[in-house]
């Protein structure tokens, strides 16, 4: 009846004495997930003397509704597993139901942190499958608005990542500068979150009178501020103390585990989507993708506060570069016809009622398109049947990948260090669970 | 707009390490034997595709006669992993047709540890078995769900939530 009771289903961690052979030292092995062991892994506790306990999934330090599962020997963890799905609401199912030109509205709602990447990567997997070549102004708009949620992304890590190890004040001027971002996303789009701006075919729609003063302002106060983080963070002992040498984690592990973005950055390997395959206009602008050395939470820490600045650097080619011209294609099955031809033309109501009604074909195919967001390599496969709903929608979450490092990275560090690792892979559990 | 992957040579898309391929606006997709999946992973790795960046399903019980290239026994399900060389940054990737009567595939878990939480999503939306994969469990719906929710045959917003251990209704 107890057993029952306090069972955790199939996901339970098992005990040790019903785990055999090799499935136990992989679990050992960091549940490394790596087939090759280290070698010397150190002698093994009995299970009296260990504990499981769960963290989450509600706990501040989880970003969301992330669960932990625990074994515990003292202070020192030994192995975990990260539960989740606490946040499944079935998004890839909606994507489904939902037109190419509604397909944003969904999709940004899962990395809620950078919702324009997702809306982003969304729309150049349907553009892929029309084949529709955008006009310049919607892709210099397009890079300008991923640049500054890239910016704004960040900043929000460095405030909860500084929360999570007790510089509480971090999280308040994080946020404080998040929401000038976030002031100039609702004069764009709106909406301070989950905007719905980029849509196939271009922009939803064009940059307001005065934007380039407001750009100029943040551009002006962002690297101010920048330089007070490293004051208040980089060179402080207690920072570095919490930071330097914890979730430690190498090139190889990363790419076996699928690892991108920051994290695999910080083991010192050059691999940014913008740079290695890019998209949008990333050729045309110059900047350096920052790497660490040592794959442990510091690096990637400078990584994000150092990203910031090059995102700082691109801003300023991209206000030099952006064009005059249209902000979305001009081609009348994709685009909706602006709103004063409605009044004029009969064939303009036809076309803006098919649109909004059963929405524009596509043609039959399929495709994965890849775009580096804040947190790695954020996907989108898309299968079309050539319906006005994508047949096949996935996202491939950075997060979600990410966070099956956790039990190598968190393994035999403190519980205070497995806050930190938690917080530096930076899950958003909206991307992870979907 | 510039290609996100690298553009693969015409004529590559023929046979890959002996299983046909297509490309797909441009990206290489090859179509492995179920048989033949396994080997066709550990040779592309061998080729440079070390990281296996997703790894997700397909069911495709309306399109039966789908367009497939010749050769290929057009199943309920599919497969799709995508792999990634980064030394040579180019992508592949590759389409396994998996039967609805035996739905199951082995692991490539060996190979690729990062696609063990993917083949458990897979095998959660799908109800793909992935054979030699160590923890096969449910891993975004709870435990006790039945069916496989991106089944095309799931029906949409018709299945009353149910959650384990839920007081009865008053």
């Amino acid at each position: 009846m107890t057993v029952a009771e306090t069972s955790e289903g199939d996901q339970e961690l098992l005990p040790k004495s019903r785990t055999a052979g090799v499935e136990y030292l992989r679990e050992v092995g960091a549940v490394l997930r790596i087939p090759h062991l280290p070698e010397g892994i150190e002698e093994v506790p009995t299970d009296h003397d260990t504990m499981i306990i769960n963290m989450g999934p509600q706990h501040p330090s989880t970003h969301g509704v992330l669960r932990v599962m625990m074994e515990l020997q003292g202070e020192t963890v030994l192995r975990c597993k990260p539960v989740m799905g606490y946040l499944h609401t079935g998004m890839e199912k909606t994507g489904e139901e939902l037109t190419y030109l509604q397909g944003p509205t969904n999709t940004t709602r899962m990395d809620y942190i950078s919702p324009l990447f997702n809306e982003l990567v969304f729309s150049l997997a349907t553009e892929k499958l029309l084949d529709i070549e955008l006009p310049p102004r919607a892709t210099w708009i397009r890079m300008l608005m991923c640049e500054l949620n890239r910016m704004s992304s960040q900043v929000v890590w460095l405030a909860t990542n500084g929360m999570d190890l007790g510089a509480v004040s971090m999280m308040i001027y994080g946020f404080r500068e998040r929401e000038m971002i976030l002031a100039f996303f609702e004069k764009v789009t709106g909406l301070r979150m989950n905007h719905n701006y980029i849509r196939p075919g271009g922009v939803a729609v064009d940059l307001p009178e005065g934007w380039r003063d407001d750009v100029l302002k943040i551009l002006e106060v962002f690297p101010q501020r920048l330089d007070e983080y490293d004051t208040l963070l980089t060179g402080q002992p207690i920072w570095q103390e919490r930071t330097q040498g914890v979730g430690v984690i190498t090139t190889e592990e990363c790419l076996a585990l699928g690892v991108t973005g920051p994290i695999l950055r910080s083991t010192g390997m050059p691999w940014d989507l913008r740079r290695d395959q890019p998209y949008l206009y990333y050729d045309q602008v110059d900047f350096d993708v920052i790497v660490g050395s040592y794959g442990d939470t510091f690096d990637r820490y400078a990584i994000r506060l150092n990203e910031i600045r090059e995102s700082i650097k691109i801003i300023h080619q991209i206000l030099d570069k952006m064009p005059q011209g249209d902000y979305r294609v001009q081609d009348k099955k994709v685009t909706p016809p602006p709103r004063a031809r409605i009044d004029e033309s009969m064939e303009a109501l036809i076309h803006h009622f098919k649109i909004f009604t059963e929405g524009f074909r596509v043609p039959e195919g399929e495709v994965y398109v890849a775009v580096e967001s804040p947190r790695g390599e954020l996907g989108c496969y898309m299968v079309s049947d050539g319906s006005s709903k994508p047949y096949r929608m996935h996202i491939r979450g950075p997060s979600f990948v990410n966070l099956q490092a956790l039990p190598h990275m968190i393994r035999g560090a403190l519980i205070a260090d497995a806050v930190a690792v938690i917080s530096t892979i930076d899950p958003i559990m909206g991307e992870v669970d979907r | 707009m510039d290609e996100p992957d690298g553009q693969p040579a015409e004529d590559e898309a023929e046979l890959v390490h002996g299983a046909p391929s297509a490309l797909s606006r441009g990206q290489l997709v090859v179509f492995p034997e179920r048989a033949d999946y396994l080997d066709l992973v550990g040779l592309l790795y061998d080729d440079g595709y070390r990281v296996c960046v997703d790894l997700t399903g397909a069911d495709y019980q309306p399109y039966m006669e789908r367009e497939l290239p010749a050769g290929v026994t057009r199943e309920r399900f599919e497969v799709v992993v995508n792999l990634l060389a980064t030394d040579t940054r180019r992508r592949i990737r590759v389409r396994v047709q998996v039967p609805e009567a035996d739905p199951a595939l082995p692991s490539i878990f060996q190979l690729h540890p990062g696609t063990e939480a993917m083949e458990r999503e897979t095998y959660d939306m799908f109800g793909v078995v992935f054979t030699g994969h160590p923890d096969l469990s449910r891993i975004l719906m709870p435990d006790d769900w039945e069916g496989h929710p991106l089944r095309k045959d799931f029906g949409f917003g018709r299945i009353p939530v149910q959650f384990k251990g839920a007081p009865p209704a008053r």
